[in-house]
């Protein structure tokens, strides 16, 4: 049986991939490559199941909060590739785009790696976590701006 | 009667097609239509074939509507064929619409409902005057920015009636842990699962539904329902890869999400309590997920003790007629040659008719001769 | 959840998946169309399993995610199993009822009424055994007709067990339920599908 120490890092190595994967898939393929390209030396990397097409069921839940249903379908791409260290990244990314899976599945095999993490973490997640972060208080501030701010007419009765 | 192939149609589809593409083009002094513009500037279409086509793919689906000249069922059997050439990775984590980043969320129900109402970008209020601006190029104004952001996570409209028990509870997931009924891999069946029939409600015809839901508001169907919430917005998508076996976010959809809330009065097992039909659509696309959360309801009707007499409380009805490239194929194949049963058909109702004449002849006679008698 | 794979060593798959699976599956059809006749498979894979090339083509052409497959214990199906979850997708099960497709060599095999035979309203949800032996010959012999054989075809694969022709038939005398059988060297298999009907030899 695991230790609870052990549990620990291993959960807090799969939070690492995780918010990696998270930023990549979500932010635009061309941002992502371009934070790429400004990296002087990327890993060499080695292909270990080619990069294919395909589709996941999306799911709800009934009401929101309920038993799942399935809704319809999202097409994804996923790459998976070795780097020079051995580490092995996984990539599934929405969209038809196999470059974009592809560096997700470089920056999940960087990310596990002591040697490229810390690159990876200056050069294209921080960027990335900065992007996402203002388009979300981007929009955020648009849905403000339309929010109802209710005012009751208050009615006085003259004496008569 | 023999069966006589006939064939002789090549050329002459060959040059239908070649016509065709023309007639997508339209007239060559005009400007082609990129399927970037038709993404971003027909995005409604977009977002509606792609729920019904069931393939949440912006650029295909935009590439759809081109290639069927704006035909929209048309571009949804398009992606309903292409999806069929992709393989399946397996299903994602369930969206988590409380989690929305939302870009609209108004409740009919709650004035001041928590997170407040958030018109965002709504038809609602404008006038419905055609815009003769919009004929010429015009730059749009940035759409103003509020001081600060909405709350990131907007509670859902259950937690209103938390505290009072007022709401019905939702279907929890099978305890045997089944996967949801899928009907693209299973066939239709019925009964029908709510989980069946939400997604079949799903992919289904637009128009149609609103026409039932339409129709059940009116009196065929017993509900009139209110909008407890509708809510719009991006939610990150999850998925759990066998090889990883921790979820992981694969990007950000946009959907549109409904609850209606209707009166019930209770019964021998359940207190008086609102209950709920649910609507969910890929995309903006209010009035389907409206429609598709009061036809929800409506099929609910066994459920909540009320007689099912009406079309959209029955579910074979419904679920059978919801799909429109069945039903578009259905109707349209009428127009495909025939020829073989309309020639045994013609003969029937030749010799019908002659025998219709010939009785008729003969009574005629015999009247006659009574007549003279 | 399913624990997180290593993919340090992992193999790979077929070198292009669409057209290597395209064939295998062609070839696999032709062994079920005719079973009893030794099919070379071609499996141009490099299993984590040696041995296993015939077989493991076979699976990386059929399994997916809706597929649990049930694997030895020990060495051999630990490495089979980080490679067809990373390749497929496909779930594991232990349990030989769930399995959808079970892969097993002859030292190693469970008792045929173990599987899934399927069920009266869906007998296709059986389980499809993929059973690796020694040598496709050599073996006691028994003699196989039914659909897809003129008369009747003899085989006589080795390794296998006194007691594994007679739980077939035990097993097909309640078609249409019934395990389908694909037996496999490296690089060959025959076809066993459930409507074979087997005879021993004496």
């Amino acid at each position: 049986m695991k230790n609870d120490v052990s549990v620990e890092v291993e959960s807090s190595a799969i939070a690492v991939r995780q918010r990696a994967h998270g930023l990549i898939a979500k932010s635009p393929h061309e941002m992502v490559r371009d934070l790429f390209d400004r990296i002087e030396n990327l890993p060499n990397i080695k292909q270990v199941r080619p990069t294919d097409t395909g589709l996941i069921m999306v799911r709800g839940k009934v009401g929101g909060d309920g038993a799942r249903f399935n809704l319809g379908e999202l097409p994804l791409t996923r790459a998976a590739l070795r780097i020079d260290g051995g580490q092995v990244g996984i990539g599934y990314v929405a969209g038809r785009n196999s470059d974009h899976a592809e560096l997700a599945a470089l920056a999940d095999a960087m990310v596990q790696s002591e040697t490229w993490g810390g690159v990876l973490e200056e050069k294209v997640l921080v960027p990335l976590a900065d992007a996402v972060r203002d388009k979300k208080t981007e929009n955020g501030r648009k849905a403000a701006a339309t929010k109802v701010d209710f005012f009751t007419m208050v009615r006085t009765r003259k004496e008569k | 009667m023999a069966y006589v192939s006939v064939k002789g149609g090549e050329r002459a589809i060959s040059n239908a097609h070649a016509w065709l593409d023309e007639a997508r083009r339209g007239d060559t002094n005009v400007p082609e239509l990129g399927v970037a513009q038709i993404r971003e500037q027909l995005s409604l279409a977009v977002d509606r074939v792609m729920m019904e086509g069931s393939c949440y793919d912006p650029d295909l689906a935009a590439l759809a509507i081109k290639q069927a000249r704006g035909d929209v069922t048309e571009a949804i059997f398009l992606l309903r064929a292409y999806r069929t050439t992709l393989s399946r990775f397996g299903a994602s984590e369930p969206i988590n619409t409380t989690k929305m980043s939302v870009a609209r969320r108004v409740s009919a129900a709650f004035k001041d409902i928590p997170g407040g109402q958030i018109l965002g970008p709504t038809f609602d209020y404008t006038h419905r005057l055609i815009d003769f601006g919009l004929s010429d190029d015009k730059t749009v104004p940035a759409a103003p920015l509020g001081d600060t952001p909405v709350a990131e996570h907007i509670p859902a409209i259950a937690s209103v009636f938390a505290h009072e028990a007022l709401l019905e509870p939702a279907p929890t997931d099978a305890d045997d842990g089944a996967e949801p009924y899928d009907l693209t891999r299973q066939p239709m069946a019925f009964p029908a699962g709510r989980d069946q029939r939400l997604q079949a409600l799903a992919r289904g015809d637009e128009g149609f539904l609103l026409s039932l839901a339409y129709a059940s508001q009116r009196g065929w169907g017993n509900t009139h329902p209110l909008c407890g919430e509708i809510r719009m917005g991006e939610v990150a998508v999850e998925f759990t890869p066998e090889e990883l076996g921790f979820p992981i976010e694969v990007g950000e959809i946009t959907v549109t999400e409904c609850q209606m809330i209707s009166n019930f009065e209770g019964s021998a097992e359940s207190p008086p309590q609102f209950t709920r039909g649910y609507g969910l659509t890929f995309g903006h696309n209010e009035r389907k997920a409206m429609s598709m959360a009061i036809v929800d309801r409506a099929l609910r009707h066994a459920e909540v003790g009320e007689a099912g007499v009406h079309a959209v409380q029955d579910e074979e009805f419904v679920l059978y007629h919801s799909d429109n490239v069945e039903a578009s194929g259905f109707v349209q194949h009428l127009k495909l040659p025939h020829y073989v049963d309309f020639q045994a058909e013609l003969q029937f109702v030749r010799r019908l008719k002659k025998e219709w004449e010939e009785a008729r002849a003969n009574s005629d006679t015999s009247e006659f001769a009574e007549a003279a008698e | 959840m399913t624990a997180a794979l290593s993919l340090q060593d992992i193999q790979p798959g077929f070198a292009d998946p669409v057209y290597d699976a395209q064939r295998i599956f062609r070839r696999l059809m032709d062994a079920m169309a005719r079973p009893g006749r030794i099919v070379d498979i071609d499996a141009d894979i490099v299993p984590p399993v040696p041995g296993l090339e015939g077989l493991s083509a076979i699976a990386l052409t059929l399994l997916d995610f809706e597929t649990p497959v049930y694997l030895p214990r020990g060495e051999i199906g630990e490495a089979l199993s980080g490679w067809l979850r990373f390749h497929c997708g496909c779930p594991v099960t232990t349990d030989p009822q769930e399995a959808v497709f079970a892969i097993l060599s002859v030292t190693e095999l469970l008792p045929i009424s173990a599987f899934n035979s399927g069920d009266p309203k869906y007998p296709d949800r059986s389980t499809t055994l993929l059973l690796a032996c020694p040598a496709l010959e050599g073996g006691k012999h028994v003699s196989l007709t039914g659909p897809g054989i003129k008369e009747a075809a003899h085989i006589a694969p080795s390794g296998i067990p006194d007691s594994f022709w007679n739980e077939v038939m035990g097993d097909r005398s309640q078609f249409q339920l019934g395990v389908d059988i694909i037996m496999g060297t490296s690089n060959a298999v025959i076809g066993l599908p459930r409507t074979t009907r087997i005879n021993e030899e004496s």
